[in-house]
């Protein structure tokens, strides 16, 4: 039995920290609702309700690019590495063969390497097979980096599956990619999607890579655009930066609110069983 | 592909093995997703070291520096800053948060709270937000006439309202509480996944032991989510370590190197005075600090799960 005082201060309590948790993205939604000439202070609430700093940011700061770089980018990485580590979490999952065991070591070391440890050579090999500045130099590291990830989570959900199951299916005859299309697909599709979910956000989200490899190109990023956008920016006009900042999270705050049990679980999942 | 599934039955009866027991096809599903591993992420992290023991501009040829460069990093005070800034953004990003998380698993374990789903949406946002935005966002919340000086003043304390992000004291704090903020949610959930897992008999007899709530958290909930309390320090400080992002579009280092951590200086060595072997250099110790946290934390929780 607990008092109603002390629920209602635990309510208090995680009021307080959601309100927290939220306050910094509805305080730059509130400045994008600005005009510049409001000059606006602290936290005021919206003074006008147009979209005119949208479509300004939009265009001077050419996210149209940017949004396109990162979905053209997040997509692919996303659609390749899905389906290689779906191939490779069926080998080390199901299948017993030699090296099993180091090969899986070997891919999950990937989850500590930062991409720190891997953009200096990376971008002189891009720049050797003159991929400078291309999206490959984006895909292709994030590619092999969240294969790392992808492994990792796949296996956990094949060993999940029936045994029973493909074997009762090897029996019938069923090769292993038959196997692995009809019987063992629909059982793991649930935690694909999941690792999809993941692997996007990442990759839409992802920095530092685009700083580097997309340095005196055309080509950008969502979020390297809006940082080179704030860099110039800010100073003459922060409502702006404020919507240009407001787009660049939108996509993936639109999938997290439709799919957020896949986001908590995948990354619950994907933590706790290292 | 479609040689594999023609192929897979052949092991088994030359070898003679169950059913079930296909090995060489094996590789053919392991090869995609490895070659592409190994080519963009694992040999990237060789070259790394390797680099890092020469001396390179990024256009001229390569010479070799033996241990120059690791010499000269844990000279330079500068890169030395920058690693103990890394330290003191782990209290931000890992303690301050767990500390955060574990009192509100206190509470949730203690009080039954409806709308947990609720809850849960709303504290997991800020993993979900591109760095970039999240330092847009507290850019303006520590300007000068942004949010936080604008409740100062309106409290009354506006003699404390400063340009935070520029100030020498209150720079890598304020940009330490920006990790507060990304990592916060993400351990209570994980924390709260844990407790889920508590049996219930637990709390009922530690009622019936008449213990309040400071002792119910220490005997039954503390233990109940040390595996993931483990996890939650490990990921939390990984972030701090790497931190990239968050400096570089807030601060970038400033005022005077204050918020200079190893990951900026590296970029920032590399690509901006182009002394390439030395950043691979300062990658390589970094990369190996967050090695040895993460198995070190991994080896603690193997043996807490035995």
């Amino acid at each position: 039995m607990t008092s109603r005082l002390d629920r209602y201060s635990t309510y208090a309590a995680l009021g307080l920290f959601s309100a927290l948790a939220i306050y910094p993205l509805v305080s730059i939604l509130f400045l994008a609702f600005h005009k510049k000439t409001d000059n606006v202070t602290g936290f005021s609430l919206p003074t006008t309700i147009s979209f005119h700093t949208f479509t300004a940011a939009w265009t001077e700061g050419g996210f149209a690019k940017g949004m396109w770089g990162s979905f053209l980018v997040a997509a692919s990485v996303t659609a390749v590495a899905a389906a290689l580590s779906l191939l490779t979490g069926y080998a080390l999952g199901t299948m017993r063969f030699r090296g099993s065991g180091i090969w899986f070591n070997l891919m999950v070391l990937g989850l500590i390497f930062p991409y720190e440890a891997t953009v200096i050579p990376l971008y002189y090999d891009f720049q050797d097979v003159h991929l400078s500045g291309t999206y490959w130099t984006l895909i292709l590291p994030q590619i092999g980096q969240s294969i790392s990830l992808g492994t990792f989570w796949m296996r956990a959900v094949f060993l999940t599956t029936p045994r029973s199951l493909v074997e009762a299916a090897r029996i019938d005859g069923a090769g292993s990619l038959r196997i692995l299309r009809s019987v063992l697909f629909p059982q793991v599709r649930p935690a694909l999607l999941t690792l999809c979910v993941l692997v996007f956000m990442y990759t839409w989200n992802e920095f530092l890579l685009a700083l580097v490899m997309l340095q005196g190109s055309n080509n950008t990023t969502a979020p390297l655009g809006l940082s080179y956008f704030a860099g110039v920016t800010r100073s003459g006009d922060p409502t702006k930066v404020a919507a240009a900042a407001v787009m660049v999270a939108l996509p993936v705050v639109a999938v997290y609110l439709v799919l957020q049990r896949h986001f908590i679980r995948g990354v619950l999942a994907g933590a706790l069983k290292g | 592909m479609s040689d594999a599934s023609r192929e897979a039955p052949r092991p088994r009866r030359v070898t003679g093995r169950a059913p079930g027991e296909p090995h060489r096809v094996a590789y053919l599903f392991l090869l995609p997703g490895l070659v592409a591993y190994v080519v963009f992420t694992l040999f990237p992290v060789v070259q790394t070291v390797r680099l890092s023991f020469y001396d390179w501009d990024g256009i001229t040829s390569k010479a070799w520096h033996g241990l120059g460069n690791y010499r000269e990093l844990f000279g330079s005070s500068e890169i030395r800053a920058a690693f103990g800034h890394s330290v003191e953004l782990i209290l931000f990003y890992a303690v301050f948060s767990l500390a955060i998380g574990l009192f509100l698993t206190a509470l949730m374990t203690h009080f039954r709270v409806r709308g947990l789903m609720f809850f849960r949406t709303v504290l997991f946002m800020p993993q979900t937000i591109a760095t970039v935005v999240v330092a847009q966002a507290f850019t303006w919340i520590y300007d000068p006439s942004g949010p936080l000086d604008a409740f100062l003043r309106s409290v009354g304390a506006g003699s404390f309202a400063k340009v935070w992000l520029g100030d020498f004291t209150w720079a890598l704090p304020a940009v330490g509480l920006i990790g507060t903020w990304i990592s916060f949610g993400l351990v209570l959930i994980l924390l709260l996944a844990g407790a889920q897992r508590i049996p219930q008999e637990l709390y009922e007899a530690a009622r019936v032991d008449g213990a309040g709530f400071v002792r119910e958290f220490v005997a039954v909930t503390l233990p109940g989510v040390r595996n993931e309390l483990l996890v939650a320090a490990t990921l939390t400080t990984i972030t701090a370590l790497r931190n990239f992002d968050i400096v570089y579009n807030t601060t970038s280092g400033g005022p005077a190197g204050r918020t200079e951590v190893p990951s900026w200086l590296m970029f920032h060595d590399a690509f901006e005075i182009h002394r390439v072997g030395l950043a691979a250099a300062i990658a390589t110790v970094l990369t190996a600090v967050i090695s040895l946290v993460a198995l070190g934390i991994s080896r603690f929780y193997t043996e807490a799960r035995q």
